[in-house]
């Protein structure tokens, strides 16, 4: 589908929270406000002729030492993809820097689940609503956000003991219906 | 009259049996880069490692005395090489496998130990990124003189006097 009728029918729906939208390499990029992001996700996912039913990756950015940049300091991108209909978007979103918050998309799509958990991870942006949000990559005894650019990158932090990760085991022999 | 013709030889205790440790040394390959499909190179046909008498792959440290650690090894591993380590049996020695192993490699980052040597006491580094073959090889000769000539040999290091972190 075209990205102008794609867009289209977000503005429709979502008029007050977009902020602007632009073609990034011949691809639809969406910005809008941060809270409104869980929803126009789900509507773009549901609506049968944009059917958005893959989450291709979920990115976060720290614009602290961007040149020229003014607005807030975390942004958020979601890569949205149609398998039936091929054709994909891209959602931009900004939080700030006291409140680096976002609603989660966990309950939509299965793999933000751990794309969010790696964002909190590495960035420190808090997903609200997620099922588990802890750590992923680094360890559990880990302090800080180390992808911000005020951490300093050589800064190691050595783990005493490994994680017993008991906490998702439990979840998924619940799921495969071990107790 | 030759050696055959001998009923018994006499030598030190200490002498036949580093003899005996320096020709079977078992191997416990904790690869998590590159460097350890290197050492399946090594251990395969070509440059085989079974010329040196080390060919017998182990899986669990329990059975094996030599911990070839091959690759780069994170905060988050480091507990997990320490019970490894410990969980082998004396008399057990360690070769640091390749740059990352050694000293971190190019990873100078918050999240890769700089050398193993932080964690638990070397015997043998190899250098390279990853090493040839024949490096691994000259190792396991290096490990060989070692354990035959231990008073000619430093023992097994940490990178300080004390290890960086106790687990």
């Amino acid at each position: 589908m075209e990205s102008a009728i794609i867009f289209k029918k977000l503005r429709e729906k979502f008029s007050k929270a977009i902020k602007g939208s632009q073609d990034r390499f011949g691809q639809l990029e969406i910005q809008l406000k941060a809270e409104t992001v869980a929803g126009a996700v789900a509507f773009l996912r549901d609506d049968p002729e944009l059917s958005f039913d893959m989450l291709v990756d979920l990115v976060s950015i720290d614009y602290s030492e961007y040149p020229g940049w003014t607005g807030d300091r975390f942004g958020v991108v979601y890569l949205l993809k149609s398998l039936t209909r091929g054709h994909r978007a891209q959602l931009k979103t900004t939080v700030l820097e006291e409140k680096p918050e976002i609603p989660t998309l966990s309950g939509l799509y299965a793999n933000a689940n751990w794309l969010e958990r790696e964002a909190f991870d590495q960035m420190g942006i808090r997903f609200t609503g997620h099922p588990n949000l802890k750590r992923i990559l680094n360890h559990h005894e880990f302090v800080g956000h180390p992808l911000r650019k005020d951490y300093p990158i050589t800064r190691r932090q050595p783990l005493s003991v490994s994680e017993s990760l008991m906490d998702e085991m439990a979840v998924r022999l619940e799921e495969k219906g071990w107790e | 009259m030759g050696i055959d013709g001998l009923p018994f030889l006499t030598t030190r205790r200490d002498a036949v049996l580093a003899w005996g440790r320096k020709n079977s040394l078992w191997p416990m390959p904790f690869g998590t880069a590159c460097c350890a499909i290197e050492f399946m190179g090594v251990a395969a046909s070509v440059f085989d490692i079974a010329r040196f008498g080390a060919e017998l792959v182990r899986f669990s440290p329990r059975q094996a005395d030599l911990l070839l650690v091959a690759g780069t090894i994170t905060f988050k591993q480091g507990p997990i090489l320490k019970q490894i380590y410990e969980q082998m049996c004396d008399p057990k020695w360690v070769v640091s496998m390749g740059a990352c192993a050694s000293s971190g490699g190019f990873y100078n980052n918050y999240c890769t130990v700089q050398g193993i040597d932080q964690i638990i006491p070397v015997d043998v580094y190899i250098s390279g990124c990853p090493p040839r073959p024949e490096a691994i090889l000259e190792a396991i000769l290096k490990l060989q003189y070692k354990i035959e000539n231990p008073q000619k040999t430093p023992a097994a290091q940490f990178m300080a006097k004390e290890p960086r972190f106790d687990f």
